[in-house]
């Protein structure tokens, strides 16, 4: 079966190998896939060879259409030197499209540092980054019975090139491990599971395998997050999170008994999850935890110097396909996240992503809301996201806060990285609120002086 | 503002006059300061939020009205709530707390200020409580000047019975009721005082506010009326008077009228009879003064026998209509709350549902010291004080705290009322024991540094010796003698008067020696320091609790018990947006606005059957719960259990009136099947009765196996069953102190061929014939 599979994929790649601009082979790759949480971690190290007579200035890396839907996020790294001696080096990776991918194949454009010479090899880190790879099977599950899951993937690394030798080790988060797809030479060590190595394999080789495997981390899914960072020059940066949380594993079926979730914690409800850790900013003040009805109270706040941790839970244990919402405001000062550039604009420094530790994040919108008069917004990211602008009216406003909306879907923790926004802005508006509250006292005061001054009456007295 | 433009606006040329009218104002902001942020310790000792019941459902529909905007409000016809039936919320509730909110939120929304319909609504009450105190400043000052009033909005910012219904967060109709009540009470006195056309249609107007904003306008406009026939007994007519009334009742009842919940109520029903009735009598009245006025002497004779039989034959066909319209209706046109006013033990003998509300019992003597303090205690002090002179505005400060402690003394609820009252007479009191005492002390000062020769007469002795006496005795009853005799003083004074020289003696009628009048005055700020400390007590500790989150003090910490939300948010997140779930009907509220969920029955009582139905579900056994439950398509049953933490208002302790209620409807739910020789238990004693109704057993499902013996922390007993199975629920949710407990009705059973049979056969016989009694829904 696989044979004819590989047979298969053979030809179609035989014909795309011409059509792909160079001639690069892969010396050696290993992959780790990281499956000890419910986002998947796909470590690749590849030892790539120019093969061919003319310079190669980028690769492909090639994922399935399923992949390339759940993919997060690809990051690729040269590695130069050896042993202790390594150096990294951030190689740039954008989505691309050829022209005649088999069966939709989807392409990453990793571009090297130098164009590669033929006959020289470079040894390149690549880590992708899957959310939502994980089905679980069964798919419902009662109170007490612990999470099964799929993991669907090739035991051999899809590639539009030849690789020479191959291995692939799948990492699961515990020893139980139901089943899974024997491709010889295929075993497992405890919480390992390693494929090859394979020799020689052709451009576009797949051999699909299914891991069946126990995975009870917590499955925290933020269907959708708006974080809204409202910057004030009085002070301080007002953030406000919206969470729309929801447990993204198996769903739970039947009967929620508190008894047993109570005093069999181990065994029951082992697939739930009812505490989570926000990392927030250092110095953080003022956080506040609530959703729509109030207060909740159960959290606790650690501040230090390098990170706050907030430790919080729902206010009920959440099974697989609950959901919760809720909302953690918090505020830090200005001077920490707001500098001025040397061309006289300012500019924010913030982390993108979500707080919230291990947790995927489906759709985030980043609402920066710049103070009122502030003009030419511009963001600078290290990865693409939706850009858009709107107005916003807040306190006393009168022709409302330029308010820059950044949205991307898909976000994992990876991609808490800074980014900024840049903007002018002059002091003076500032002043303007303060004013307008003198300025209403100033003529109530005024019209009580003429009112009482004043006299209305038509007929003298 | 109000304050500013509660000032008489006239500017005294006086440099004194002027001084006085900015420090009145400033302590009248101050006041209103105080009245505010008395209320707020509910926000700074828990948090911002809707507390309790009624709140939840006035937040759910002013969150409409902000959303929808007021002709969406009007015709709200809300299919969340009383399902099947629903419920024409623009047609069945008072709007004026709503549309002051929402009117509230607008503005502020208009002007950039983006605060949240929550935020609004949590502090209309606070705000409107200084609203309140101005206003009573504003009728006290009518009544006995702005000394007067300065004391009673002090005493109103305060006092604990107004608290305990506007904390910041109690977002219900008497919070912005009693401003009303009291402004409109002012407006009329305004009118009694001035004669003015102006204010008595800003009294419509306010009227009208009222009748938007609380069901008891009804005490509006029977007391009004009341004081204007005790005016005309005790022959006070004026024309000030017609002014004050007549355009009260046109006006008043037509605005009233456009109220929807209202409606043609305001002409049908007996509530409102009394104001018509002495519109008529005013009418003849009027017309004899002023038939008397053109007339000679001896032809007015003559009228009045005309007059007097027209006016009596026009009386007696109005109350012979009257008589015939009231007769017609069932209940005598009354409204069962008000019945229950008139007759206390109405509620308790006929409608369960009334009776079951513990604000509708009548209070026991501490919550009056509890509610009042020592405002009781003022308060005869302060009618005596009215007494001196007796004039129109007095008059009717003194009827309406007659009135005011009769209708307290049946309902608990309506402490309310007679709080306003109970402050303007305190108020009057102190300020004019304050002024006597202040006066008596200058006044000895004064003379002690010119000579003290001519001082000791024997009219002041007199007085001297009664007041060290009396100062042995307890604070309160200090000042209540002094002022009782204060007012004994007045009283003398006007027939001292004549006599001779008309100042002199009049101040030395009044005065105490200097030593009793010091030891007086700091008794009296004791008394008034003990009344603030009182207050903030109560406002602190008593009435902040907003219900929804229970805490609990204990030597390891701050124990917060959030069940109810923590239970609500589930509903809202993990059933389906059409669920319908049945709970007994006090958690209605809570349950629409929190969890935006159908409910069967909501604590806004309009339909016995439908809540009996409900209670008799409660107390069938399973399967025959199931079926009516299945029958009103239920899907989700909630009940509030306290058995594991101790909270003792519920299901278990409300569960009797369930059975009553029930019982009302169905007969076959006898209370008596209930009680153990007339007690109610749990424990192994129980009838079969209670331990088999599900009630019963959704509460103390797997109850045992939380310490092994299920022991019940509420009724300290041990539970009667304890190992059960449920049949036709199961357990889908419970909260973590188990307060909460949600249960799903378990799918129909697959009919099985052989038992269908039997099953129709059982059906025939036995409960075709009894379940139409059973259950209106199936």
């Amino acid at each position: 079966m696989a044979a004819r599979i590989w047979i298969f994929s053979v030809a179609v790649a035989l014909f795309l190998s011409f059509s792909s601009g160079h001639d690069l082979q892969i010396v050696n790759a290993e992959r780790r896939i990281d499956l000890s949480s419910h986002i998947v971690k796909a470590f690749l190290t590849l030892k790539v060879e120019n093969i061919g007579k003319d310079p190669a200035a980028d690769m492909l890396l090639a994922f399935t259409p399923t992949q390339i839907k759940h993919l997060s996020m690809v990051q690729a790294m040269a590695i130069t030197g050896k042993k202790k001696k390594k150096t990294y080096l951030p190689l740039d990776v954008k989505p691309t499209e050829q022209p005649d991918a088999p069966n939709d194949t989807g392409y990453f454009l990793v571009s090297f540092a130098t164009p590669l010479t033929p006959g020289e090899t470079v040894t390149l880190e690549v880590l992708y980054i899957l959310t939502h790879s994980l089905e679980p099977f069964p798919s419902e599950i009662a109170q007490s019975e612990s999470q099964l899951v799929y993991y669907r993937d090739s035991a051999v690394i899809l590639s539009p090139y030849h690789i020479k030798q191959q291995t692939t080790f799948f990492k699961t988060p515990s020893a139980r491990v139901e089943s899974f797809t024997s491709v010889d030479p295929a075993n497992r060590a405890g919480k390992e599971i390693k494929y090859g190595p394979y020799e020689d394999r052709a451009p576009y080789s797949y051999a699909p395998v299914i891991v069946h495997f126990e995975n009870n981390s917590p499955f925290a899914v933020v269907e959708e997050l708006v974080r809204e960072i409202e910057i004030s020059h009085w002070g301080s940066l007002q953030i406000t999170e919206n969470y729309r949380l929801t447990h993204g594993g198996a769903r739970h079926k039947g009967v929620f008994s508190r008894v047993d979730y109570q005093s069999r914690r181990s065994i029951s409800g082992s697939s739930s999850f009812n505490a989570l850790l926000a990392v927030l900013p250092p110095k953080v003040n003022s956080v506040y935890y609530r959703d729509n009805i109030g207060n909740i109270s159960t959290s606790h706040l650690r501040t230090g110097f390098k990170k706050s941790e907030l430790e919080f839970e729902p206010r009920y244990p959440l099974f697989g396909g609950w959901r919760a919402t809720f909302i953690i405001g918090y505020r830090v000062p200005l001077e920490d996240y707001l500098f001025e550039a040397p061309d006289g604009r300012r500019y924010l420094n913030f982390t993108f992503g979500c707080p919230l530790v291990e947790t995927i994040v489906n759709k985030l919108t980043i609402k920066v809301v710049l103070p009122e008069g502030s003009k030419d917004p511009s963001a600078v990211l290290p990865f693409t996201v939706n850009q858009d602008l709107q107005v916003k009216y807040s306190y006393l406003d009168i022709v409302g806060r330029t308010v820059v909306v950044l949205q991307k879907d898909n976000v994992v923790p990876t991609h808490n990285v800074p980014f900024q926004v840049y903007y002018t802005f002059k002091p003076i508006y500032m002043l303007a609120e303060p004013f307008m509250l003198v300025s209403a006292f100033f003529f109530v005061f005024v019209a009580s002086l003429a009112y009482v001054h004043i006299d209305l009456n038509i007929v003298k007295k | 503002m109000a304050a500013v433009e509660s000032l008489p606006p006239g500017t005294p040329s006086a440099m004194r006059n002027a001084f006085g009218t900015v420090l009145s104002a400033l302590i009248l902001v101050l006041i209103g300061v105080l009245a505010f942020s008395i209320r707020l310790f509910s926000v700074i000792k828990y948090e911002s939020v809707i507390h309790e019941f009624d709140p939840y459902f006035n937040y759910r529909v002013t969150q409409f009205l902000s959303k929808n905007g007021i002709y969406e409000f009007w015709n709200w016809f809300d299919d969340r709530t009383w399902y099947p039936l629903g419920r024409v919320i623009g047609g069945t509730v008072y709007p004026g707390l709503t549309l002051t909110a929402g009117t509230i939120w607008w503005v502020l929304n208009a002007i950039n200020i983006p605060l949240s319909v929550e935020t609004v609504c949590v502090f209309t009450a606070p705000v409107f409580s200084a609203f309140a105190s101005w206003a009573t400043y504003l009728l006290t000052k009518e009544v006995k000047g702005s000394g007067a009033g300065l004391a009673a909005a002090a005493l109103l910012a305060m006092v604990p019975s107004y608290i305990s219904r506007s904390v910041a967060g109690s977002y219900d109709n008497e919070a912005v009721a009693i401003f009303a009540l009291i402004f409109t009470f002012y407006l009329y006195i305004k009118t009694l005082n001035t004669g003015s056309l102006f204010y008595a249609t800003l009294n419509a107007i306010a009227y009208f506010y009222m009748v938007c904003s609380w069901g008891g306008y009804t005490f509006i406009i029977n007391l009004i009326p009341m004081h204007v026939l005790l005016c005309i007994v005790t022959g006070r007519y004026s024309p000030r008077l017609y002014i004050a009334y007549a355009p009260l009742v046109v006006l008043g009842t037509l605005l009233a009228a456009l109220v929807p919940v209202v409606g043609f109520n305001a002409v049908l029903t007996s509530e409102h009879f009394a104001s018509f009735l002495v519109f008529i009598i005013i009418h003849v009245v009027a017309l004899v003064y002023y038939i008397k006025g053109i007339l000679t002497p001896k032809m007015f004779k003559v009228a009045v026998t005309l007059v007097v039989s027209i006016g009596l034959v026009v009386c007696l066909i109005v109350v012979a209509v009257l008589v015939a319209l009231v007769a017609s209706s069932p209940t005598g046109g009354w409204s069962g709350r008000s019945l229950s006013l008139l007759d206390p033990t109405y509620a308790s003998k006929y409608i369960p549902i009334i009776a079951s509300v513990s604000e509708h019992q009548p209070p026991t003597w501490p919550s009056y010291f509890m509610d009042i303090n020592v405002l009781a205690f003022l308060v005869p002090a302060g009618i005596i004080a009215c007494f001196s002179p007796l004039s129109d505005a007095s008059s009717f400060v003194v009827l309406y705290i007659v009135m005011s402690v009769y209708f307290s003394g049946v309902m608990v609820r309506l402490m309310l009322v007679l709080a306003p009252a109970a402050c303007i007479m305190s108020g009057i009191a102190l300020s004019q024991a304050f002024d006597v005492f202040t006066g008596s002390i200058k006044y000895q000062l004064s003379s002690k540094s010119k000579d003290d020769a001519e001082d000791n007469t024997s009219t002041k002795n007199a007085p001297k010796d009664d007041a060290s006496s009396g100062k042995a005795d307890k604070g309160e009853e200090v000042a209540k003698e002094r002022l009782s005799k204060k007012g004994k003083k007045k009283e003398r004074e006007p027939a001292e008067k004549p006599s001779v020289k008309s100042k002199i003696v009049k101040k030395k009628a009044l005065v105490l020696p200097l030593e009793a009048s010091i030891v007086a005055l700091l008794l009296l700020i004791m008394l008034g320091a003990f009344y603030v400390i009182h207050c903030v007590w109560a406002a602190a500790e008593a009435y902040s609790a907003p219900s929804i989150v229970l805490t609990s003090q204990s030597h390891d910490g701050l124990h917060v018990f959030d069940d109810f939300r923590e239970s609500y948010a589930w509903l809202s997140h993990n059933t389906d947006v059409d669920d319908k779930v049945a709970s007994w009907w006090d958690y209605g509220y809570q349950t629409t606005a929190m969890a935006n969920r159908t409910v069967i029955v909501d604590n806004n009582t309009w339909n016995n059957t439908h809540i009996a139905t409900v209670g008799t579900a409660m107390s069938s056994p399973e399967k025959a719960a199931w079926e009516i439950f299945n029958s009103l398509d239920v899907k989700y049953v909630l009940v509030v259990f306290g058995g594991v933490i101790g909270y003792p208002s519920d299901d278990i302790n409300k569960f009797l009136w369930m059975v009553r209620i029930g019982g009302g409807e169905f007969p076959h739910i006898k209370e008596a099947d209930y009680l153990r020789d007339g007690q109610y238990r749990i424990d192994s004693e129980a009838t079969p009765t209670m331990l088999n109704c599900l009630m019963y057993k959704l509460c103390y499902y797997r109850f045992v196996e939380t310490d092994g013996k299920g022991y019940d922390r509420v009724r300290r007993t041990e539970i009667g069953k304890k190992h059960f199975k449920l049949t036709h629920f199961e357990e889908v949710f419970t909260s973590h102190h188990w307060m909460v407990r949600i249960y799903k009705l378990k799918p129909q059973k697959n009919r099985i061929r052989g038992r269908v049979k039997k099953l129709k056969q059982k059906t025939s016989s036995g409960v075709s014939s009894k379940s139409v009694k059973k259950n209106p829904w199936m």
